[in-house]
């Protein structure tokens, strides 16, 4: 079947012949390999993306099940600038090491300043607590999106 | 004419010292970034792994058939295809590239293929047919060590072995087998150059270990094979060891076509080695004072079926068995043992975790016995430079700031962060008033760099370009900020803003060793820094100047060689750098086996529902010898990644065998601390000149995650009054 879909603002259209997550159709068919397979399953978070304004896992989504949806992954996040705020304040933080988990996490944050532009500590982790990073330790996402938030 | 004063070298904007943004910083935000999981050439294959269901079985019969039957499918490959050495390894080859005859552990590979996508490779893969006899497995590491089935037998005595104390503590300690579980699958891509020989781009801590290996067990030429540095997500130990190296080149120069591999999380587990578990008896004997009198130990770390690192894992547990302590009789008795485990190798902290566990308790009991102050035992008790090691005997001649650690750690406020979870979380399932608080320290020691003699030393090139000085070097970047300090380095070291660094392949450098032992940074660091410094005077002594900028060579306060002249001269320099030479150990263990230490402390509190054995971490603070800070940021990055893979290993972390299968080898079920487990984090950097790194930088990569999880255990022993003698903690250790 002929999947199409609005992907970062722009129409996109893909065939699906097989029983394909959203995640491989983005970075295996689509050329898009921000969002990141890490494991499979919904618990890591490195495939995030937000589908019709909710943030989901790409991996657990059917590629089919997009049709008519609209998906932004990491690659939008920003418009047409280089970085948005979240980003900017991530690599100003030092909230990138090895960066694997980093697409999911600026698509997570960039979902949670949509919706709350002011975040406290205690949302800033419920929004990031399906985001596992194996580097920081996350103190410098917290700093980073504390200080975005306009908070200590 | 310009005219301006003289600058001190090392004062350049993003030299070292500052925290310049990361190079890599903006691809890896916007997803653009290349991992060797992203990587795809025209007319590639896929391959997959055939592994084996059983932890320790005969091969009866395999037939590939039924995989070569699928359409698309290139290449099916088994033991029998192995051009060159059957057998690989990091340290001693025992490990086969493809399992012949017998299967030593679960997972292991035993088949490869090649097929034009994925589905089809990973369909044909699960399609070769495989007769198995199953054997027994041997698990027990105690078993094994009573049976000789062992990698290595560490033997340290020193001193006085009838000296006693009047004070006596024994104990026995446990740590379960942690992994890395980095974030990026292993993965690679390999490419046939047309000529019989293949580039080779994997994930990878030491590509030059990686191309000796591949030359090897492909019987080729070593100018044959080029390892390639690629794009990695995280690392931790879990990328020195060959896994898919040898099959993608395997597949690569069979099919003659590019082949690409990626492990998915199941087989990530199964494909890299993981901490070692520990078992170790203790007894310390200290005087009325608390000081140590003698320290005796016996310490089992199973290393699984093929050795890895195993022999120097072993020997680090065995070195840093009495931890950053004074004593003068110690009989320590290590053994590595094999069994039909998985493999067990590098890390993060790489042995001295595990004793961590158990000396750190041994101090706290010892001070509960002569109702001394945790920390003022350890501070009676603290190594300083001049002293010797306990274990090996070797002076100490470089800065060791224990004491420092120690009165830092105890003159750091606790503050109560905001919004700390109650034990077990959101799930809201603790009492309040049934929490108890408690609060732990412990103090860890590790060496950096290679030790036992080891010829460790790196090389780096810098090169003058149009576009600013340019590193040259094959060390790996992992996620650690590599990048960004060899080129701080390299601009402190010329004097000039703009510098970059450049990955090169294995026939374009010489080795820069491993991104372990916390090393790169001093090694590659220092020769960088001494590259650069040296390219720097070469071109004041060719122009007869006396500084060098952006603008290009002065002297006497005039610009006289523009730097657009400077760099058309074509100048490079390539240095091999070498910390001091160890040698390896006698039959006691003594001797100069280590180049350099580091030490770090940590103050756990705690909260715990007694009730529920649950644990919520609240803060974790440290104290770090780290030389000299040359990018604070990512150091604070280091300290506090590390110490969340101490908290992890302290109350959730463990691959949970039964009878050599791992039952857990999902992040559903192999627990990583998210977000809402990390604790605040209160960071003190000590740096005190003298170290050989350069401008006396340590490495700071591993010491966070040395004690910061026997300070979490402590901190829950304090707030329970259980013995926790058990890491990870689980709940029946606290509420039983």
């Amino acid at each position: 079947m002929i999947v199409t879909f609005t992907l970062n603002g722009e129409s996109a259209n893909a065939r699906v012949e097989k029983p394909l997550s959203l995640l491989d159709l983005l970075h295996d068919e689509l050329g898009l390999p921000g969002s990141k397979a890490a494991c499979e399953q919904g618990e890591c978070g490195s495939c995030s993306v937000i589908l019709d304004g909710q943030l989901v896992c790409s991996c657990l989504v059917l590629a089919a099940d997009v049709e008519g949806s609209e998906v932004t992954t990491v690659e939008g996040v920003a418009g047409d600038d280089v970085l948005n705020g979240v980003q900017q304040a991530m690599h100003e933080a030092g909230a990138v090491q090895c960066g694997f988990c980093t697409p999911g996490i600026v698509v997570a944050a960039t979902d949670l300043f949509a919706r709350n532009p002011r975040p406290d500590l205690s949302e800033i982790k419920e929004a990031l607590a399906g985001n596992i990073c194996r580097c920081t330790g996350y103190g410098a996402i917290i700093r980073a999106l504390e200080g975005l938030a306009g908070r200590p | 004419m310009t005219t301006r004063t003289t600058k001190a070298p090392g004062q350049v904007a993003g030299g070292v010292g500052d925290s310049p943004l990361r190079p890599d910083g903006v691809a890896k935000l916007k997803g653009e970034f290349e991992y060797a999981s992203d990587l795809v050439s025209e007319g590639m294959l896929w391959g997959a792994t055939t592994r084996s269901p059983h932890a320790h079985a005969r091969i009866v019969s395999l037939d590939i058939a039924p995989a070569l039957a699928i359409g698309g499918v290139h290449a099916v490959l088994t033991a029998d295809d192995v051009p060159g050495s059957a057998l690989f390894g990091l340290e001693h080859p025992d490990q086969p590239v493809l399992a012949g005859e017998l299967v030593r552990y679960w997972g292991e590979p035993v088949a490869i293929v090649a097929a034009e996508d994925e589905d089809t490779a990973r369909r044909a893969a699960d399609a070769i047919a495989v007769v198995y006899e199953e054997l027994e497995p041997f698990v027990d590491p105690l078993e094994a060590d009573a049976a000789e089935a062992v990698f290595r037998r560490m033997q340290i005595r020193r001193g006085d072995q009838d000296a006693v104390g009047t004070v006596i503590v024994e104990g026995f300690y446990e740590v379960g087998m942690q992994d890395q579980a980095p974030l990026g699958p292993e993965a690679g891509l390999a490419v046939p150059d047309g000529q019989g020989g293949v580039d080779l781009y994997a994930t990878s801590q030491f590509v030059h270990v990686d191309q000796e290996q591949v030359v090897a067990s492909l019987g080729l030429r070593p100018e044959q094979v080029r390892s390639h540095p690629a794009g990695i997500g995280g690392a931790f130990g879990a990328r020195e060891d060959v896994n898919l190296h040898i099959h993608l080149c395997m597949l690569a120069l069979h099919t003659g076509q590019p082949v690409k591999m990626v492990y998915d999380r199941g087989e990530s587990f199964t494909g890299h080695v993981h901490r070692h578990p520990a078992l170790m008896w203790y007894r310390h004997e200290a005087d009325d004072d608390g000081r140590l009198v003698r320290v005796e130990a016996r310490i089992v770390i199973d290393g699984g079926a093929y050795a890895s690192t195993t022999s120097a894992v072993l020997a680090n547990a065995c070195y840093f068995a009495v931890g950053p302590y004074r004593c003068d009789s110690v009989a320590i008795d290590g053994a590595g043992t094999r069994t039909n485990n998985p493999p067990c190798g590098a890390m993060r902290g790489f042995g001295a975790v595990q004793v961590c566990v158990a000396y750190e308790a041994q101090m706290d009991r010892l001070a509960a016995e002569l109702g001394l102050d945790p920390l003022e035992i350890r501070r009676r008790n603290a190594l300083a430079t001049g002293d010797v090691l306990a274990t090996t005997g070797q002076r100490i001649d470089t800065p060791l700031p224990v004491v420092d650690v120690i009165d830092s750690l105890a003159a750091m406020p606790i503050t109560e962060p905001p919004a700390t979870p109650l034990p077990g979380g959101s799930g809201l399932t603790s009492e309040p008033g049934h929490v108890r608080r408690g609060v732990g320290y412990a103090i860890g020691i590790k060496n950096l760099g290679f030790s036992e003699g080891f010829d460790d030393f790196a090389q780096a090139r810098v090169r003058l370009t149009d576009e600013g000085a340019v590193v040259e070097t094959a060390a790996i970047e992992v996620g650690q900020g590599l990048v960004t300090v060899l080129a701080q380095l390299a601009r402190s070291g010329l004097g000039l803003s703009r510098a970059s660094v450049r990955h090169v392949d294995t026939s374009q450098i010489d080795s820069a060793g491993s991104t372990s032992a916390s090393r790169q940074t001093q090694i590659s660091g220092g020769a960088t820094l001494e590259a650069a410094t040296t390219l720097r005077r070469r071109i004041l002594e060719r122009h007869d100047g006396d500084d060098l900028d952006d603008d290009g060579v002065w002297r006497d306060g005039e610009l006289v060689i523009p730097m657009s002249v400077v760099v058309d001269e074509s100048w490079e320099e390539t240095v091999t750098f070498r910390h001091p030479a160890t040698e390896r150990p006698d039959d006691d263990g003594q001797g100069f086996v280590h180049a350099d230490f580091a030490v770090a402390g940590h103050r756990a509190v705690v909260d715990v529902d007694p009730e529920l054995g649950l644990v919520s971490v609240v803060r974790v603070d440290t104290a770090q010898d780290v030389g000299k800070a040359l990018h604070p940021q990512s150091v604070r990055g280091q300290i506090e990644g590390g110490i969340l893979q101490g908290v992890g290993l302290a109350v959730m972390e463990e691959l949970v065998m039964e009878g050599g299968v791992i039952k857990n080898p999902t992040f559903t079920d192999y627990l990583l601390p998210t977000i809402l487990d990390a604790p605040a984090v209160e960071a003190l950097l000590i740096e005190q000149d003298g170290s050989w790194g350069p401008f006396g930088a340590k490495g700071v990569g591993e010491p966070p995650t040395i004690s910061s999880t026997s300070a979490v255990l402590a901190a829950i022993r304090d707030a329970t009054g259980k013995p926790i003698t058990r890491a990870p903690v689980r709940p029946q250790d606290i509420a039983l």
